[in-house]
């Protein structure tokens, strides 16, 4: 199984996911072709109803703990109630270019 | 000193820090940069901690709260969250207020 499978099928394990997605954005950075390091993840799903922003983040970064303790690098998180979804008209913003930090 | 205790002194010794890969001038992260940036346009000052030219930090940090990646930014002692979520309350004006309130908590009472 891929790396973007196993976050997928995480995802769908632990939430009620009214809609996801999860986008290899590897490429953006400085890292071999094919690789599975930097992620956008957009999870939509009532469970967060009620929840800081931070702490959504830690729930999604607790779940795929084994993928970024293996190779997984970055993940732009997109946490959202339906509601809050249909408030920003199903949009997520750009992310960052890469500015060489992973190479170190 | 234990990085931990460290670690502790700067988020609490600091209204708003952010510890990031590169500094606001010169990051070497877009994701670094966008935080940084997303703190500078509130116009209130903040601290910074390069996190490449600390390898116990760049370790330790990510124990520190439960956050496994760079960058962070505290304000009042509280992990905020990362670049998406520091962008996000920019843009939405809560990021500003909310380091106003910890600059004025910070400084000794009158």
């Amino acid at each position: 199984m891929s790396i973007k499978e196993s976050i997928e099928k995480k995802l769908s394990d632990a939430f009620t996911l009214s809609h996801s997605e999860v986008i290899n954005e590897s490429h953006m950075h400085n890292v071999p072709p094919g690789s599975e390091s930097h992620f956008k993840l957009i999870i939509v799903s009532d469970d967060f109803d009620n929840l800081s922003l931070v702490k959504r983040h830690q729930k999604v970064y607790k779940i795929l703990a084994e993928e970024l303790a293996n190779g997984v690098h970055a993940l732009a998180l997109n946490t959202l109630t339906i509601a809050e979804w249909q408030k920003k008209n199903n949009q997520v913003p750009e992310s960052p270019p890469c500015m060489g930090g992973s190479k170190k | 000193m234990d990085v931990l205790e460290r670690i502790k002194e700067q988020v609490e010794g600091n209204a708003v820090v952010i510890y990031m890969k590169g500094t606001p001038q010169f990051p070497m992260c877009g994701f670094s940069s966008r935080a940084a940036e997303a703190l500078a346009s509130t116009g209130v000052e903040f601290g910074f901690i390069n996190v490449i030219q600390d390898p116990e930090i760049f370790e330790n940090l990510p124990r520190y709260a439960d956050w496994p990646t760079f960058p962070q930014i505290y304000v009042d002692g509280e992990l905020v969250g990362g670049c998406d979520i520091t962008v996000e309350m920019a843009q939405n004006g809560e990021l500003q207020k909310m380091m106003e309130e910890a600059v004025a908590k910070a400084k000794p009472a009158e």
